[in-house]
């Protein structure tokens, strides 16, 4: 190779070099204080305490939706792991949204309450027919199927 | 020259090689690109069954994920061609590196749209900001500076030799809109298909997303070659072979 070539490639790689460790260290950086939600356990534990506003994810519980008779008013209940939390939302839901589905709740703390004015349902990246879904869940007793299918995700 | 490279591989590196390779290959994958998109678009649209959770909404993933593919896999040989442009300064790789942003660009676009789309059916919203989506986003951007800053200059090889040095910088958000939906909690779901491991999904509906896969190549392969054989023509027009191919077209 000669020198021009070898100057501009060491250049180059230094250039390169550079700025992946630039942004390898804004990624670490961000990783800390760029989370898109918090879950019920980490509000209890006081980490959104400095958010005005912020976003609320976790499942569902099941059997804790209850909707109001006259108005757009739901509530119901958020969990993950090992935390609850009650949720209230005036306005209309996705069509995911269900009992034991994942969901992404903004809004802010009211007492021990969290008022959502969004509330976003998630879906996990398993695709498979209807029926293969039900003949699943018959062989696990009901166990969730993203539970059994993607043991190396949380189920968030 | 260098040992290791074959001889092949210099000589397709010269215009006129490339221009005619180019032109015997393109009708070729022009062709497998609509066989194999018009298959992955039945399979996908009339064979495929609903999802469980999700219904028929689902099938907009056959547009969208190929399409999310081939805007991380286009930045990815743009990128390796504008590195070889600046070290080598070998014509052919600014012509390939400038001649995908532009495809790369359409895919991203078409990326962001269709999952706007689906978004709102499943999410329900439009547009979010989280990790995947903003990278995908910043994608989009760095595809428009690269293709803004070769027009901006008058010498053309100039002003890809600058905007490859964009393009090469800006390979690092490739991974980190990869991996965007491990790093961080994010609304936009993990990967589905791995290269490791089980992928989770049926296999009636895999085989259509793999199809699309294909085609998607194929119809990049199609379109960089037809670009890349129009800029070699005007990058070289004073040069005899392009001469010779005007000469044969006047008087066939």
């Amino acid at each position: 190779m000669n020198p021009t070539r070898q100057r501009r490639l060491t250049l180059i790689i230094a250039v390169l070099v550079a700025v992946i460790v630039a942004s390898a260290l804004v990624v670490y950086a961000l990783q800390q204080n760029m989370n898109y939600l918090f879950t019920p356990s980490q509000v209890q534990t006081g980490e959104a305490t400095r958010y005005k506003s912020f976003r609320l994810g976790g499942m569902v519980k099941a059997g804790s939706i209850q909707r109001s008779n006259d108005s757009l008013k739901v509530t119901f209940t958020v969990v993950d792991a090992s935390g609850a939390m009650p949720v209230e939302y005036i306005g209309i839901l996705p069509d995911l949204f269900r009992e034991d589905q994942s969901v992404i709740a903004t809004g802010h703390m009211d007492g021990a309450r969290f008022v959502a004015t969004e509330v976003l349902a998630k879906h996990d990246e398993t695709y498979m027919p209807k029926e293969l879904k039900d003949a699943m869940a018959k062989a696990h007793d009901g166990k969730h199927i993203d539970e059994s299918a993607t043991p190396d995700k949380q189920s968030l | 020259m260098a040992k290791w490279i074959p001889l092949w591989l210099h000589k397709l590196s010269s215009p006129p090689v490339f221009y005619g390779f180019a032109g015997k290959l393109r009708p070729w994958a022009i062709t497998l690109a609509i066989l194999l998109g018009m298959a992955a678009l039945y399979g996908g649209l009339v064979l495929a069954p609903p999802d469980y959770q999700q219904g028929d909404d689902y099938r907009i993933i056959f547009i969208h994920v190929p399409c999310a593919w081939m805007s991380l896999f286009i930045y990815g040989v743009m990128g390796i061609a504008a590195f070889i442009a600046l070290v080598w300064r070998i014509k052919l790789a600014e012509v390939v590196a400038m001649a995908s942003a532009p495809i790369g660009a359409s895919f991203t676009f078409v990326t962001l749209v269709t999952g706007s789309l689906w978004g709102e059916r499943m999410w329900g919203t439009w547009w979010t900001w989280d990790a995947r989506l903003t990278s995908e986003l910043v994608l989009l951007f760095l595809y428009l500076g690269v293709i803004a800053l070769y027009h901006s200059f008058e010498d053309r090889r100039q002003g890809a030799r600058t905007a490859a040095f964009l393009a090469l910088i800006g390979i690092v958000n490739v991974p980190i809109v990869h991996f965007s939906v491990n790093w961080w909690n994010t609304l936009h779901q993990g990967s589905t298909i791995r290269l490791l491991g089980p992928s989770s999904i049926a296999p009636s509906m895999i085989w259509p997303l793999l199809t699309m896969m294909a085609a998607t190549k194929f119809y990049y392969f199609a379109s960089l070659f037809g670009r890349a054989r129009t800029d070699l023509l005007s990058l070289e027009s004073g040069k005899d072979w392009v001469r010779q191919i005007a000469e044969n077209e006047v008087r066939p």
